[in-house]
């Protein structure tokens, strides 16, 4: 089997990541994924700096990679400087260049995010734009942005912008802008990463007998891979605080 | 503690930020839920405080939500702002100035990247060169637009119509200043403040009349977490921190919250009315929610600026209450009409409406 921890040292954010890890805890004392989910970065970081392959392999294909929520209180508090989140960052990339990440029900996710992300910067030349958040499909978003959405136009002149015009806010990003965008990812690997989660899902989605279509987001696998939750990744301590919330309501 | 001393412990949490000429590039958060905001920014900076801020309409979104959501590789990512600097080169300007947080950390990160390993500066002129044909030079400075607005706070006190001050009692106001993790938790040096006390917000705060606010989970993220808001099935997250920091706060009874991230300061009001949805659960005093706004909301109300120009209208708590404490006089009627004057329909179950 090839060396995934030399793999992971091609990354320079895993060699920025990770010193000699001391096992201290304070990354996962101050950590919020661990609060909401069973998470412990600490542990992630100690299996890692194992070298172990076969210990490796299993972070790779399994769920706890996927809780991190990339705030970075690790970096800050850390007295070894370490970064357990940058540790991360390079062990999802490599559960997705190896096709990895569908094995587990959170890395699957990644499908959904590089078809709205991902597809947006290239397609727009923003990560989200106004025109991106329905809010049907966001009604956390509340009512100001259900307003704000259906008068788009009108409420953004107001503020001093133009919808789709030449500069200020949501500007159109021109068409020779968008292909230098899109030069830059052929360039620096981002769209063979776009590709490899691509063939991956495609695949995951036969294997569960799920309809997949190589465009757009309205079919089964995107619907079962966003809202999909086997119920097993919050903390008991979630619960609790959540209880302490209702009572003293 | 000697003042010479003093002067030593706190040298590392200083920070210079130039006084002019900026090159000004936007975020894709802000400009969506906070387009006023940005132009405000760019109104203060022009107008209020003569400055020159440039901004080219070819620069892109940074890629950070899907660097930060682990689609987009670190390589790619170093590319794309590399491409904005080139652009700054283009126009003669070496002072970024970046609307949004996650870019703010991002630039940083690539920064110290290129320090620390100088192969991988090379590799990205390399890159962006067989790319787009473009080179550039690395700029001097990189402020974010928070770290301008302290840095001319006293000149905007100066200039002030209204303060953070309650007109019927003379009392400060009651501030919860949030800032967003990737200001400084990554990078200390690069935030005024450090990550452990941050002044950028506290600054202009105090020196607008208002009080801030401490409280146990003043320094927690507000739970933006990326992909934990980004795919439906984790936004559970998401609310889940923003509740833990307003049941830590609510106790202060905050008159508002300023936040310096547009991720933030979008949360912290959505999740406001989710929990009202979901629990029932209104925060702030009587009840009625409170106010988050951005650091440029906060600024331009300070000088003056119309709170619907700038669009503070598109919250879900609504500010009334606010500006009538600091004796702002905005018509609630004009809030939800179109540039020319002409009425649009008036949303629904707005929170303090």
């Amino acid at each position: 089997m090839e060396d995934l921890y030399a793999r992971l040292m091609q990354d320079v954010r895993f060699e920025e990541g990770l010193n000699a890890c001391m096992n201290c805890g304070i990354c996962t004392g101050i950590c919020p994924a661990a609060e909401y989910y069973h998470y412990d970065p600490r542990n992630v970081v100690d299996l890692v700096q194992t070298r172990n392959n076969d210990i490796i392999k299993e972070l790779l294909r399994g769920e706890s990679i996927w809780y991190c929520g990339q705030c970075m209180s690790c970096k800050t508090r850390c007295p070894r400087g370490n970064t357990p989140g940058l540790v991360i960052m390079a062990l999802r990339k490599l559960s997705q260049e190896l096709g990895y990440f569908t094995e587990s029900e959170k890395g699957r996710q990644q499908f959904a995010i590089k078809r709205v992300i991902g597809e947006n910067i290239l397609r727009d030349g923003y990560c989200i734009a106004s025109y991106h958040v329905d809010p049907k499909a966001h009604p956390e978003q509340g009512p100001a942005w259900e307003h704000y959405y259906t008068y788009m136009e009108d409420s953004l002149a107001r503020l001093g912008g133009e919808l789709n015009g030449t500069e200020g806010p949501t500007r159109r990003i021109s068409s020779d802008v968008l292909e230098e965008l899109k030069s830059i990812f052929q360039v620096t690997g981002g769209q063979d990463l776009y590709e490899a989660i691509e063939v991956a899902s495609e695949k995951k989605a036969e294997e569960m007998g799920l309809e997949f279509r190589r465009e757009g987001t309205d079919f089964e696998y995107f619907r079962h891979v966003v809202t999909a939750d086997n119920g097993n990744h919050q903390t008991e301590e979630e619960d609790v605080r959540r209880e302490v919330y209702e009572a003293r309501r | 503690m000697k003042l010479e001393g003093k002067k030593r412990v706190w040298a590392e949490y200083q920070k210079e930020i130039p006084d002019d000429h900026f090159f000004y590039v936007r975020s894709c958060i802000r400009q969506t839920f906070f387009a006023g905001s940005e132009q405000t920014f760019l109104k203060i900076m022009r107008d209020d405080l003569g400055k020159d801020i440039y901004e080219d309409p070819r620069h892109t979104t940074c890629t950070g939500i899907g660097y930060h959501g682990d689609v987009v590789p670190f390589e790619t990512i170093q590319t794309v702002v590399a491409r904005h600097f080139a652009l700054a080169t283009e126009a003669g300007y070496k002072n970024i100035a970046i609307s949004c947080v996650t870019s703010f950390g991002i630039y940083t990160e690539i920064l110290e990247t290129w320090k620390h390993f100088p192969e991988t500066l090379e590799k990205t002129r390399e890159n962006l060169f067989r790319a787009t044909g473009r080179v550039f030079d690395l700029p001097v400075s990189i402020s974010h637009a928070s770290d301008i607005i302290y840095k001319f706070r006293d000149e905007i006190a100066r200039k002030a119509k209204y303060n953070l001050v309650d007109v019927r009692s003379g009392k400060p106001l009651k501030v919860v200043e949030h800032i967003g993790c990737h200001y400084a938790k990554m990078f200390p040096k690069h935030g005024i403040g450090g990550a452990e006390f941050p002044h950028v917000l506290v600054g202009m705060i105090e020196s607008w009349g208002g009080d801030v606010i401490d409280y146990p989970e003043r320094r927690h993220c507000c739970g933006f977490g990326f992909r934990q808001y980004l795919v439906q099935a984790n936004r559970g997250y998401s609310l889940s921190a923003s509740r833990k920091k307003f049941e830590s706060m609510e106790p202060y009874r905050p008159d508002f919250i300023v936040a310096n991230c547009p991720g933030c300061a979008m949360f912290m009001d959505r999740w406001q009315y989710t929990l009202k949805e979901l629990d029932g659960i209104t925060y702030g005093s009587n009840e009625t929610g409170i106010p988050t706004l951005t650091y440029e909301e906060m600024a331009g109300l300070i000088l003056g600026y119309d709170p619907w120009e700038m669009g503070m209208q598109y919250h879900n708590v609504q500010s009334l209450g606010l500006l009538k404490k600091m004796g702002i006089t905005a018509d609630p009627a004009k809030r939800f009409l179109t540039k020319d004057g002409s009425r649009l329909p008036e949303p629904a179950n707005l929170l303090n409406s």
